[in-house]
C-alpha cells in the first residue's frame, strides 16, 4: 500500500450511467499530492475536473481505482463513512461561498465543529481564531448578506480551516469575485500554504488564478493533459 | 451523531426564522388538541353531574308507567292507561320493600293570578309524593288525603311560580285560576333546583290527583294515572321493590304467568345509565371530529416540512459537505416537525383548558379536565409529529450532497 503523500490516486475512473449512454468522466487518472502542496487543477468544462473534485472531497466515490487520503483507502466507503472523513479531513471552499443565511460569520465558521465532535465550549474560540486568520475578526457578528463577496469567501475559508483539515478543496473560489478580490483570495491561499503549510487543491479555469499554485494539472476529456510545476521543476 | 440538545437548538432556530409559517402550521394541531380537551372536559363533566344528581336524588326510586317494554329501553306507552290511584295505594301498602308510592297525573296549563299568568306543569298526586321526591315545604301545609278523596280545589306551588306569578307577595291563601278553576294556594315548596335534563323543577304546581283527573284534565278513562313514583325502603332493597311492584301489579291486572305486562317498572339507575350512554355517544362523536382535525393538522405539518426541505436543499447540501451524517439531517427535520406538533399540542392544551373553564363559567355546564385527556392529547400530537414528520425528514436525509449543493 502506498502511503507517501497526502493524496494518492491510482487509476481513478468515473462512469456516469445515464440510462442509454454511459459517460466516462474520468479515465484511469493517477497522481499524488504531497503534504503542503498548493495544486491548481485546470480544464474546460466537461474535462472531468468537477468530478475529480467531488471524489477528492469524498462527496462521491470512483467507479474504479483507489483513492488514498493520508494513506487510508477511502474509495469504497459508505455514505456515512464518507461524512466522517469529510468532517475531519476536508475543508471545502465553494464558488458560491455556501454560507448559511441568517447565521453570523462566527456561527457559520462553527458549523463543521458541530458535526466533528469539538466540545461546544471550545468552538467559539477556535472559530474566532480562524476568522482572525483570514482578517475578518471584526466582522464576526455580521451575517453573510451584510458582507461583500470577498468577505463571504474569507468566512468560507475560515470555515474550511477550523477543523484542521488535511486538505483544503477550493472549487472555483474566485469564480464569483472580481479579479482584484480574486487576487486577494489567492494571496490568502498562498499565505495559508506558505506560512501554515496547509495543503490546498483548487479547481479553476482562469490561468491567472491557477498561476498562484505551485503546480498545475490540466485535464481534458477525463485524462491528465499536463502536470507542470512552477519554476520549471 | 450530534447531540439531541444541539439538534433541538438548530431546529428551534429554523422555526423561529419563519414565525408566521410555524404558527400557521401549528394551528391545525392547536385546534385539534383544543377540541379534544374541551370535548373530554365537557363529556366527563356531564357524566359527573349525572352521577352527582343520581346520588343526591337517592338511588332508590322506581317509576311505573303504563305500556309494555318493547325492546331494551324502549317503552310503548300512551296507548293504554291502565295504572290507577288504587294501584299506587296498593303498592305502598302491600309491597314490603316499598316506603312510599305516589301516582302522577297532570299536564301543562296556564296559571292565572290577578293580571299575571304563567304556563307551568300541573302535577296531580298524593301527599306522599313529597316523601318520594324528598321535597320539603317552605311554608304552609301539604294538602291532605281527605283533599285527595274529595278532589278539593287546593294547590302547592314551587319557587318559580312564586317568583313569576306573585312577585314577592305571600301566595298562601291566595286564589289562582287553572283552566278557569279557582284553586287556593295552601303551601309553598322549598327550592329544588334543576333535574337531570336541566329542567327547572321549581316550575311546578302540585294538586290532589283527583282534582287533576276530574276538574283539570278530565279524560275518558277516569281514575287512570300516567306514572306511579315508588320509593324503596333503601337502595339495597331497590331490586326487591322492583320485583314486588311488578308481581303485585301483574296480579292486580290479572296478567297470567308469561303473559305480556301492561306496565313497565324502571329504576333510576337504568335511566341514569341511558343518560350517560347518550352523553358518551355524543362525546365519542365530537372526539372523532377533533381527531379528524388533528389528522388534518398533521398533514399540514407534513406539507410544510416538505416545502421546507425543498427550500433548504442547499443548506442540507452544505451541512452534508461539512460532515453531517444521514441521521443528523434526519433528526434535524424530525425534531423540527416534533417541535411544531408538541408546541401546537401544548398551546392547544392551554387553550382547551381555558375554553372548557369559560364554557363552565358562561353556560354553567359542569366540566372536568382530566390528566388523562391532557396526556392523551399531548401523546397524540407527539405521535402526529413523528408520523407526519418522518417522511420529509427521511427525504431530506437521503439527498445527494453534490446535487443539493448545486441546487438553486
Amino acid at each position: 500500500m502506498a502511503t507517501d503523500g497526502m493524496v494518492l490516486l491510482e487509476g481513478i475512473t468515473k462512469i456516469y450511467d445515464l440510462g442509454d449512454v454511459q459517460v466516462e468522466a474520468l479515465r484511469d487518472v493517477s497522481f499524488s499530492v504531497a503534504e503542503g502542496e498548493f495544486l491548481s487543477i485546470m480544464g474546460a468544462s466537461g474535462s472531468g475536473k468537477s468530478t475529480l473534485m467531488n471524489i477528492l472531497g469524498c462527496l462521491d466515490t470512483p467507479t474504479r481505482g483507489r483513492y488514498y487520503l493520508e494513506g487510508f483507502d477511502v474509495s469504497g466507503l459508505s455514505r456515512d463513512e464518507l461524512a466522517d472523513i469529510r468532517k475531519h479531513k476536508i475543508g471545502f471552499v465553494f464558488q458560491g461561498f455556501n454560507l448559511l443565511p441568517r447565521m453570523t460569520a462566527l456561527e457559520n465558521v462553527q458549523l463543521p465543529m458541530l458535526y466533528n465532535g469539538v466540545p461546544p465550549s471550545l468552538r467559539e474560540g477556535k472559530a474566532m481564531e480562524a476568522l482572525e486568520m483570514v482578517g475578518l475578526g471584526k466582522r464576526a457578528h455580521h451575517q453573510p448578506q451584510q458582507l461583500s463577496g470577498g468577505q463571504q469567501q474569507r468566512v468560507a475559508i475560515a470555515r474550511a480551516l477550523v477543523n484542521d483539515a488535511s486538505i483544503i478543496l477550493a472549487d472555483e473560489p474566485t469564480g464569483n469575485l472580481d479579479s482584484r478580490t480574486g487576487r486577494d483570495i489567492m494571496g490568502l491561499f498562498t499565505e495559508l500554504n506558505e506560512k501554515l503549510g496547509r495543503t490546498i487543491i483548487q479547481v479553476t479555469h482562469e490561468a491567472e488564478m491557477a498561476a498562484y499554485g505551485k503546480r498545475t494539472i490540466t485535464f481534458r476529456d477525463g485524462i491528465i493533459l499536463k502536470d507542470e510545476r512552477a519554476g520549471g521543476s | 451523531m450530534i447531540s439531541l440538545w444541539e439538534t433541538t437548538r438548530i431546529s428551534s432556530r429554523a422555526l423561529a426564522v419563519n414565525k408566521m409559517r410555524s404558527a400557521l402550521t401549528m394551528l391545525g394541531i392547536i385546534i385539534g388538541v383544543m377540541a379534544v380537551i374541551m370535548m373530554f372536559a365537557i363529556g366527563a363533566g356531564a357524566n359527573r353531574e349525572i352521577s352527582d344528581r343520581f346520588s343526591s336524588m337517592g338511588s332508590n326510586l322506581l317509576t311505573v308507567r303504563p305500556g309494555a317494554v318493547q325492546a331494551p329501553g324502549g317503552v310503548r306507552s300512551g296507548s293504554v292507561n291502565t295504572l290507577t290511584v288504587d294501584d299506587a295505594r296498593a303498592i305502598a301498602e302491600e309491597c314490603a320493600a316499598v316506603a312510599y308510592a305516589a301516582p302522577v297525573y297532570g299536564g301543562s296549563a296556564q296559571v292565572v293570578y290577578g293580571n299575571q299568568n304563567w304556563s307551568t306543569n300541573i302535577t296531580g298526586t298524593t301527599p306522599d309524593y313529597l316523601f318520594v321526591q324528598d321535597w320539603t315545604m317552605e311554608s304552609g301545609t301539604v294538602f291532605t288525603d281527605q283533599d285527595v278523596r274529595s278532589a278539593t280545589k287546593v294547590c302547592i306551588v314551587g319557587k318559580t311560580i312564586v317568583d313569576n306569578l306573585f312577585g314577592g307577595e305571600n301566595p298562601l291563601g291566595k286564589t289562582v285560576r287553572v283552566r278557569n278553576v279557582p284553586m287556593v294556594v295552601v303551601g309553598v315548596l322549598g327550592e329544588i333546583g334543576t333535574n337531570l335534563m336541566g329542567r327547572d323543577q321549581d316550575d311546578i304546581v302540585l294538586v290532589p290527583v283527583t282534582t287533576a283527573q276530574r276538574r283539570l284534565f278530565s279524560s275518558s278513562r277516569s281514575g287512570s294515572v300516567s306514572t306511579i313514583m315508588v320509593k324503596a325502603q333503601s337502595s339495597e332493597l331497590l331490586g326487591a321493590a322492583q320485583d314486588q311492584v311488578a308481581s303485585l301489579l301483574a296480579m292486580r291486572h290479572r296478567i297470567r304467568e308469561g303473559g305480556e305486562e301492561d306496565f313497565t317498572v324502571r329504576n333510576m339507575a337504568q335511566m341514569i345509565e341511558n343518560a350517560k350512554a347518550a352523553t358518551r355517544t355524543m362525546t365519542l362523536l365530537l372526539t372523532a371530529v377533533a381527531g379528524v382535525s388533528l389528522l388534518v393538522g398533521g398533514i399540514g405539518i407534513m406539507n410544510i416540512m416538505l416545502v421546507s426541505v425543498t427550500e433548504r436543499t442547499r443548506e442540507i447540501g452544505i451541512r452534508m459537505a461539512l460532515g453531517a451524517k444521514t441521521i443528523d439531517i434526519r433528526l434535524q427535520f424530525l425534531v423540527e416537525a416534533l417541535m411544531l406538533s408538541l408546541l401546537g399540542g401544548a398551546t392547544g392544551i392551554i387553550l382547551g383548558v381555558a375554553g372548557a373553564l369559560s364554557i363552565s363559567r358562561g353556560f354553567g355546564w359542569a366540566v372536568e379536565v382530566s390528566p388523562f385527556s391532557i396526556s392523551l392529547a399531548f401523546g397524540f400530537s407527539a405521535f402526529v409529529g413523528v408520523f407526519f414528520g418522518y417522511y420529509p425528514a427521511w427525504k431530506a436525509s437521503l439527498l445527494n450532497p453534490i446535487e443539493a449543493l448545486r441546487y438553486e
